[in-house]
């Protein structure tokens, strides 16, 4: 059996694990087995059945209330008991620092092979052959994974789901819960309410130091707005407090991969590049004809941002 | 307090990767090695904890020979001594199995390292190596103070951070703004010369083999829209890119 590690955020599963199951069914399908989701946390049956659609035949939903906090510890230790029960020998996750924290916990206590950044579906005609996105995206390594349990953690847009009519079997599991599971404490939780969650989003819109300050970033974000895209920022302009960390994309920051990535006043640094290199589409604007960011780039606009930044949102509000 | 901050050797976030014997190797010729981007803040946050509240700082790499110039420069920094684990680290299960392996004989209070590697991303060695030693950990973490047995901790997680505690032995995957990274002194880089080090062999068995690289297809020519007729790119990419 294929296991799917499935996330939960306010209740919906989120658009990267139905990917994740889609992948995993594919899987399933490939090695003539089936493919069941884990769900953990609070939602209905009704959205966890959603999970049959993406190809999972079965959900085992653990929703014990010690579980509505993200806590990877125990998190964790309902994966590797869900593996153990089931006998399933390749769990998938969509990437995600949480899924990381949870997916490596299990590795350690199942002794199971991880593979990170997974960007196909593995070639079983080798064994069991993963092709994986290395150096943040500058290069792929073919790696056979030869342990008894597999751990795959797959980057966004690796499949394009095609749904079905099927519907998942629900079934709710007790794990066990010890209390050395929940020694951590949180005591603040700061997190920007109604935003589009930036390593899920489908459409980026990203402002450099070209911007000019945190003062006239309005322009990108009717932009944003208009397209229902998350946004992002460079290096420099987290580190100035421009824009908040966790919106810095690049090599140290988020790695995205969205449909489209349109970056407005960057320059396109290598380490910049890092973060991006997997979208689909990078457009870029800037009035420096010479940016390195137009080399890789599939549109490109030399222009002033605060000029043409107004201009695209009126053309995308016209065609609404 | 003991810390071992563990740190890999990666090539320069700027180089130009490329690979030789048939795409089954990186090649090394003109590349810079370098501690690992995220590992360097791990170390540069444990030297200031080692100035606050007096430490001894482990570091500890797995890794071949070629390594011992990011180890010595780590040393430089303030680490007070050093373990090289003399193997090749192929996958994130076998590097976190020797890591642990020396946690466990030396008793750390904390186990520092970055939030992941710069050359496999993945991001999982400290959660693997918490779990085999059966202590907590938290990653991506920003900013890391120490109060007696209980460490004080921000980590990043989708859209904002959150604040928590928890007590001594943990295991981070740091990253910034948890410090800033430290240039070596002169003085640093002389004592560094004598520090110890100590190369031990491997345990255990790799899970995973990288059969062949290759790089990405090469990206198609830029196409350009006049500024003035910005309105033309929202068409195409509609029509032409079809992702809107």
């Amino acid at each position: 059996m294929i296991l799917i590690l499935t996330e939960i955020a306010d209740g919906a599963i989120k658009k990267s694990s139905l990917e994740a199951i889609y992948y995993g069914s594919k899987i399933a399908e490939m090695m003539e087995t089936t493919a069941s989701a884990l769900a953990i946390g609070n939602t209905d049956s009704a959205e966890l059945s959603k999970a049959g659609n993406f190809g999972a035949t079965k959900v085992f939903h653990a929703n014990d209330s010690k579980l509505l906090n993200l806590n990877s510890m125990a998190y964790a230790s309902v994966l590797a008991e869900t593996v153990k029960n089931t006998g399933a020998k390749v769990i998938v996750a969509a990437k995600s620092s949480f899924n990381d924290a949870v997916i490596a916990r299990t590795a350690g206590a199942l002794r199971a092979a991880v593979v990170g950044n997974v960007t196909e579906l593995p070639n079983l005609s080798k064994g069991f052959q993963v092709k994986v996105s290395i150096f943040t995206g500058k290069a792929f390594a073919d790696v056979n994974v030869n342990a008894d349990i597999k751990i795959l953690a797959i980057k966004k847009n690796v499949v394009v789901p095609v749904e079905s009519n099927n519907v998942a079997l629900v079934e709710n599991i007790s794990p066990t819960l010890a209390s050395n599971l929940f020694a951590e404490k949180v005591t603040e939780t700061i997190k920007a309410t109604g935003m589009i969650s930036l390593p899920e989003a489908d459409l980026v819109v990203s402002g450099g130091r070209g911007m000019k300050g945190p003062e006239y970033w309005q322009p990108l974000l009717d932009l944003a707005d208009a397209l229902g895209a998350a946004t992002a920022c460079s290096k420099p302009v987290s580190d100035l407090d421009w824009r908040p960390h966790h919106e810095h994309v690049g090599q140290t920051g988020v790695k995205v991969s969205p449909n489209l990535y349109i970056a407005c006043g960057i320059s396109g640094a290598i380490q910049h590049l890092a973060g991006v290199n997997s979208s689909k589409v990078l457009v870029v604007i800037n009035k420096d004809p010479e940016a390195p960011f137009f080399k890789a780039a599939d549109y490109g606009i030399v222009g002033d941002v605060f000029e043409v930044l107004p201009k695209l949102t009126k053309a995308i509000l016209a065609n609404k | 307090m003991k810390i071992l901050v563990c740190i890999c050797s990666v090539p320069d976030t700027t180089s130009k990767i490329s690979f030789t014997d048939g795409d089954t190797k990186l090649n090394k010729a003109g590349v810079t090695y370098i501690i690992g981007p995220y590992d360097d803040y791990a170390l540069a946050r444990a030297v200031e904890l080692k100035e606050q509240l007096g430490a001894t700082i482990t570091v500890l790499n797995v890794g071949g020979a070629d390594a011992e110039p990011q180890i010595r420069k780590a040393l430089a920094i303030g680490a007070d001594d050093a373990i090289r684990v003399d193997v090749e680290p192929t996958d994130s299960y076998f590097v976190a199995e020797q890591i642990a392996a020396v946690a466990k004989e030396g008793n750390y209070d904390l186990i520092l390292m970055g939030r992941e590697t710069s050359d496999y991303n993945s991001g999982v060695v400290h959660g693997i190596v918490a779990e085999m030693l059966g202590i907590s950990s938290f990653s991506p973490v920003m900013q890391l103070e120490i109060n007696g047995n209980e460490a004080n901790l921000t980590r990043e997680i989708e859209g904002g951070k959150e604040k928590l505690t928890a007590s001594l032995p943990l295991v981070l995957g740091c990253q910034e703004p948890i410090a800033e990274w430290k240039i070596p002194n002169m003085r640093g880089i002389m004592t560094a010369r004598t520090k110890p080090l100590k190369v031990i062999p491997a345990a255990g068995l790799a899970l995973t083999t990288t059969e062949k690289y290759s790089m990405p297809a090469p990206k198609g020519a830029c196409k350009m829209i006049p500024a003035e007729d910005a309105e033309k790119l929202i068409e195409l990419l509609k029509t032409e890119a079809k992702v809107l």
